[in-house]
């Protein structure tokens, strides 16, 4: 079948590929653009691993089609720490004991970026219900909603 | 498996492409892109509309029409669908609800379609390419259907009128054991005087609780008027079965969580 060609932004930079029909953008990412910070953990859109921000939206790249990111902005986690600084959350994760194998993490500190994106001073329900379609079988989640509490208040100590 | 996607600018030009065996609409894909990750091979082809009538939400003197491609997350934040926003965020997390459709959503199978359970409730009507119906014809025959969708209307409910419950084992974002939509009047002596009740999981589709329905007009909602309604609630229910809840299960608690939503 005729590849079919995609161009989308990625963490800011151009990417363009050329990927068979019904390749998922989880795919494309990993394996075609060898960013592989959005992990495959279920393909049902079950987990939240493969989580990545599109167009501002947190988007689950296992059931999005690669081919319907055509001139999409798309975020992971790959893209977050800048000249080799964590962003806070990464920082914030790290510091908590928030990840343990670390396979939910990219997923998590994507559903995290885009609750802090929007509402910068969360309530722990908002973080819980964030976090709600990511699962996480090491940590107990406890430390992970401890981590996006940090991050939000070095954010906002930041902005003062 | 290669899937060929054709996007069309119209609804009538996808609609078209639609006919061809093995062929199916993509809404969010939450549904249809899992078959396909799971290896279903029933669906060899998708087709999708960028058509903007549906994504589009119109209110206007109390009816609203929403587009089959808008959004559960772009419900949920729309000022004026406040009385129905329950529903909408009912629906999976939020990765989830930023793709899961309205159209979509009518063809969920139980355990899913809690929105399409609102719908139900709320008698919405389905536009179709090929013309509208009420949404109980549409979820009876929608097995067959290979019209697209194009937008659900419904008169907007008050606020107090409207009632929604999703009852999940994870909290907040579980799968339903059950949900329960109803839309309810209440005249000056506070009885009831017009009510439709749908529920979700407790058939493989949505469907009305008829027996609860009519046993609750002219009565009041406190604990004895409402005993009847619930005494007739699993009344043409056959529940489902899958690893959430047993369909004995389902059908025992029904009427409790009922008996809250009418209650609470
Ligand atoms: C992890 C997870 C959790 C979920 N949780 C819930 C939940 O809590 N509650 C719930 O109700 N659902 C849930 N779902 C199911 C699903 O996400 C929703 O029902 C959603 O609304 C389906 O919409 P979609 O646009 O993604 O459908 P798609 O996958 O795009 O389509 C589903 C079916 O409908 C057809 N279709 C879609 N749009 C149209 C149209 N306009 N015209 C004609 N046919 C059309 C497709 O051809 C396909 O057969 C969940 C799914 C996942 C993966
Ligand atoms: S891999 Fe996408 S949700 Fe699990
Ligand atoms: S740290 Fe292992 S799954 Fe979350």
């Amino acid at each position: 079948m005729a590849k079919v060609p995609v161009q989308f932004t990625l963490n800011g930079s151009e990417k363009a590929e050329f990927v068979e029909g019904g390749t998922t953008l989880l795919h494309a990412l990993r394996d075609k653009i060898g960013d592989t910070s959005p992990k495959g953990g279920c393909h049902q859109g079950t987990c939240g691993a493969c989580s990545v921000i599109i167009d501002g939206e947190l988007r689950l790249s296992c059931l999005t089609l690669a081919e319907t990111c055509g001139g999409a902005d798309i975020r992971t986690t790959s893209g977050l720490a800048e000249a080799g600084v964590l962003h806070p959350l990464q920082r914030a994760f790290l510091d908590a004991f928030a990840t343990q194998c670390g396979f939910c993490t990219p997923g998590m500190i994507m559903a995290a970026k885009v609750l802090l994106d929007h509402t910068p001073n969360p309530s722990r329900e908002d973080v819980v219900e964030a976090l709600s379609g990511n699962i996480c079988r090491c940590t107990g989640y406890e430390p992970i909603i401890q981590a996006v509490l940090t991050a939000a208040r070095a954010n906002s100590q930041n902005a003062a | 498996m290669a899937l060929a996607l054709q996007t069309f600018s119209t609804v009538g030009d996808a609609n078209a492409a639609l006919k061809a065996t093995g062929t199916r609409y993509l809404g969010g894909g939450t549904l249809v892109v899992r078959a396909a990750n799971e290896g279903d091979i029933s669906v060899s082809g998708l087709v999708r509309s960028t058509d903007p009538s549906l994504s589009a939400i119109e209110i206007d003197n109390g009816k609203a029409r929403i587009g089959a491609s808008v959004t559960m997350a772009a419900i949920a934040r729309h000022p004026e669908l406040g009385a129905i926003a329950k529903a909408a965020r009912a629906v999976g997390g939020p990765a989830i609800r930023n793709m899961a459709t309205v159209g979509g959503n009518l063809f969920a199978p139980a355990p899913y379609g809690d929105f399409a359970v609102a719908l139900l409730a709320l008698g919405a009507t389905v536009d179709t390419d090929d013309g509208e119906m009420p949404i109980e014809d549409f979820l009876a025959g929608r097995d067959g259907s290979r019209a697209i969708v194009t937008s659900v209307r419904f008169e907007l409910p008050k606020a107090e009128n409207f009632r929604f419950l999703k009852v999940s084992r994870v909290k907040p974002k579980g799968v339903s054991v059950l949900s329960i939509a109803a839309a309810l009047e209440q005249a000056g002596d506070s009885t009831v005087s017009s009510v439709r009740i749908a529920l979700g999981c407790m058939a493989d589709r949505p469907m009305r609780a008829r027996g609860a329905e009519k046993a609750l007009i002219g009565s009041t909602l406190n604990q004895d008027g409402i005993a009847a309604a619930l005494a007739a609630a699993g009344e043409g229910t056959s529940p489902i079965t899958d690893p959430i809840a047993s369909a004995w299960y389902r059908a025992e608690v029904l009427p409790v969580h009922l008996g809250r939503l009418l209650l609470g």
